[in-house]
């Protein structure tokens, strides 16, 4: 058996969460960092938010099952705990389309084979009404082509070359890819002033 | 063409250019923690693999440690649990690890520029978004999640896109009263929480080339808060007086051969250019209080609220949620908010000019009745140094409480947790929801002398009427 690890393509039905500069302390409680195992994380995915909202989309049966996320603008700022995209994963979700992300938790996300998309304000309103409207709806995330499709619309969804690459060539597990550099990563450090002593 | 730090640094530590267009970049320094790299050490031990230079991983134990009763086994089985993998995970992997028997644990932050492990010119990584911190010797250094750990012990590299470089020039004077916590908060009021993202920022001008050290470790620490995954200051003269007799500082003639090195080969070049460059008035900064649920939501002592009208429609939501979260009003003063808890501490304000700023406001007065205080120094080396010139014992006497070092209260991953609504005076870097440990908890950013001004008056105060 292999595993494919290319993502090209998503397909699944959506989740909308709106508002901005939602952080990752927002998305998985530090409480919950108290393991040493990702484990479990799921369930507690947005606990404190959900708890103080009742209308939380995490909390709606509508949204049971959902595999694309989508969010505002700086989605994942804050802390570079990996619990958070471990936990949306966890959940169910299998990518992300937002207007922009925190940089590390894009980067983890990119680490799980989770791709995080970015679109305009306006398509991610669009997205969002429209997936709150018929939550049963698919929606396909098109890693390769760049773009978001729901219903006869596709909207245009990007991410930055390297990653994108990651994901669609299968990549993204990067130790074995960084391990192929073999004594080049020892000549590189040989280099260094500070690795020789000076 | 002249180039900058970042160009030089990044440069230096590239392996080669991946298949996807990343570059393969070697970290020269890795600094772990307990809380972000178990899973790690588990999926190393998975893929057989061992970890490539273990001579350039560093371990110390801080989120989870409790800051009272440091006797083992510690109360809560969790934290527990925790240090126990970290412990033979250390052993296990032959790294070395600075726990409470070596005298030089504290907050990873704190401990890697205080023992010069963090140099001029290296790359550095961490699990943890305030890396960010050590750009303040010369360094590039960011925050990584748990996987990219995993990379970084099995291959001593990580997958990176350079980033592009914004200089943030502060210019002129500050005021007394205003110190590099104001400083960088009000970067962010200017620049956004997500202003930075992209970027490195570089962090120039002449209140930047004036700042001590540990000011400038301030600075760079809340990098990340501004959206920059890294920020740094150019080594300069007091770079070189700090580093100079640090323990894993080279010595000697390699100190010289060093010193050539971070100003000649590291620092950015007189008309190097930049993608973008950013101009802020120190003149201009008052104390900075944040009054939001994000760093940027912040405003100057002597202001009131901003009302979410005021905003673009598209924030107003944000604004909104705020207000209600911190129970404030749209053009309501700052100053007077009430508050619950003062804390002086965190890998943004932990060391000891912090705690010798506070002492100076604390020597004024007693903390508020209703008002618990506590100060934890960021590690034992700031402990001890901050004990010998009495700073516990004047604390003490004001009624703050004296801690053991530690992250604390900055995240509440320990005892060290705010109590329901309760409103925080903090030292630390987020003001986040939940943040300090309870789930409606609220929170005040602020420099550590408006920390210990508001612990006395027991609501926020203007520190400068203090010092006056």
């Amino acid at each position: 058996m292999t595993t494919d690890f290319k993502r090209r393509q998503i397909t699944g039905r959506g989740i909308p969460v709106t508002g901005n500069d939602i952080d990752t302390d927002r998305i998985i409680p530090a409480r919950y960092l108290k393991a040493v195992v990702f484990e479990g994380l799921g369930e507690h995915a947005f606990e404190d938010a959900r708890k103080q909202n009742p209308e939380h989309p995490f909390n709606s049966p509508a949204y049971r099952g959902a595999s694309v996320l989508v969010v505002g603008q700086n989605f994942g700022c804050g802390s570079s705990r990996e619990h958070a995209p471990q936990a949306l994963m966890r959940w169910g979700i299998r990518a992300i389309v937002g207007g922009s992300f925190g940089e590390i938790f894009a980067g983890n996300c990119v680490m799980l084979g989770m791709p995080c998309l970015r679109a305009s304000q306006q398509d991610i309103e669009w997205l969002q009404r429209e997936i709150g409207r018929s939550p049963q709806a698919s929606i396909t995330v098109d890693v390769e082509k760049q773009e978001v499709r729901l219903g006869d619309r596709a909207i245009k969804a990007s991410m930055p070359d390297g990653p994108r690459n990651q994901l669609v060539n299968g990549t993204w597990d990067s130790t074995s890819v960084l391990l192929e550099a073999g004594a080049a990563i020892e000549a590189t450090a040989g280099r260094l002033p500070y690795v020789k002593g000076f | 063409m002249a180039r900058t730090l970042l160009d030089k640094v990044w440069e230096a530590h590239t392996v080669r250019t991946l298949p996807s267009g990343q570059t393969q970049l070697l970290i020269g320094l890795h600094l772990i923690h307990e809380v972000t790299t178990p899973q790690a050490f588990q999926m190393l031990k998975e893929l057989k693999l061992k970890v490539r230079m273990p001579e350039r991983t560093f371990g110390t134990l801080d989120h989870i440690i409790p800051t009272a009763d440091q006797s083992r086994p510690y109360a809560d089985p969790e934290a527990e649990e925790m240090a126990q993998h970290m412990y033979r995970n250390m052993k296990d992997f032959n790294l070395q690890l600075f726990d409470m028997s070596t005298g030089k644990q504290g907050i990873v932050h704190v401990i890697g520029p205080e023992l010069g492990l963090t140099q001029p010119g290296m790359t550095i990584a961490c699990g943890d978004s305030h890396t960010s911190t050590h750009g303040a010797v010369g360094a590039i250094a960011f925050g990584i999640g748990t996987t990219q750990v995993r990379d970084v012990l099995a291959t001593q590299c990580l997958a990176m896109a350079k980033p592009k470089l914004r200089q943030v020039r502060v210019e002129g004077s500050l005021a007394r009263g205003v110190y590099a916590k104001d400083v960088i908060l009000w970067i962010i009021n200017q620049l956004g929480v997500k202003g930075g993202v992209g970027y490195a920022y570089e962090y120039a001008g002449p209140v930047i080339e004036r700042m001590t050290m540990e000011e400038r470790l301030t600075v760079c620490n809340m990098s990340i808060e501004g959206g920059a995954r890294c920020g740094y200051v150019n080594p300069d003269q007091t770079t070189i007086d700090y580093l100079r007799g640090k323990p894993y500082a080279p010595s000697g003639d390699a100190f010289e051969r060093a010193t050539r090195w971070w100003l000649g080969g590291v620092a950015t070049e007189p008309g190097a250019s930049f993608d973008d460059v950013k101009r802020i008035d120190g003149a201009r900064i008052e104390p900075v209080v944040t009054w939001g649920i994000n760093p940027e939501m912040s405003v100057g002592v002597s202001q009131s609220i901003p009302s979410p009208e005021a905003q673009p429609e598209a924030e107003r939501p944000t604004f909104r949620e705020a207000l209600a979260h911190m129970g404030f009003q749209a053009g309501q003063p700052i100053k007077g908010a009430k508050i619950d808890v003062a804390f002086v501490g965190s890998c943004t304000n932990g060391r000891l000019s912090d705690l010798r700023i506070a002492a100076e406001i604390a020597r004024k007065g007693k903390v508020a009745k209703h008002v618990r205080a506590l100060i934890v120094p960021g590690s034992q080396q700031v402990a001890k140094a901050a004990e010998t010139e009495g700073l516990h014992e004047i604390f003490q006497a004001a009624g703050f409480q004296w801690r053991k070092a530690g992250c604390s209260m900055c995240l509440g991953m320990n005892d060290d947790k705010l109590r329901g609504r309760e409103m925080s005076a903090s030292s630390s870097n987020r003001n986040f929801i939940g943040r300090q440990g309870s789930p409606t908890g609220r929170t005040l950013l602020m420099s550590p002398a408006m920390v210990a001004a508001a612990a006395i008056a027991g609501e926020v105060a203007d520190v400068r009427e203090i010092l006056r």
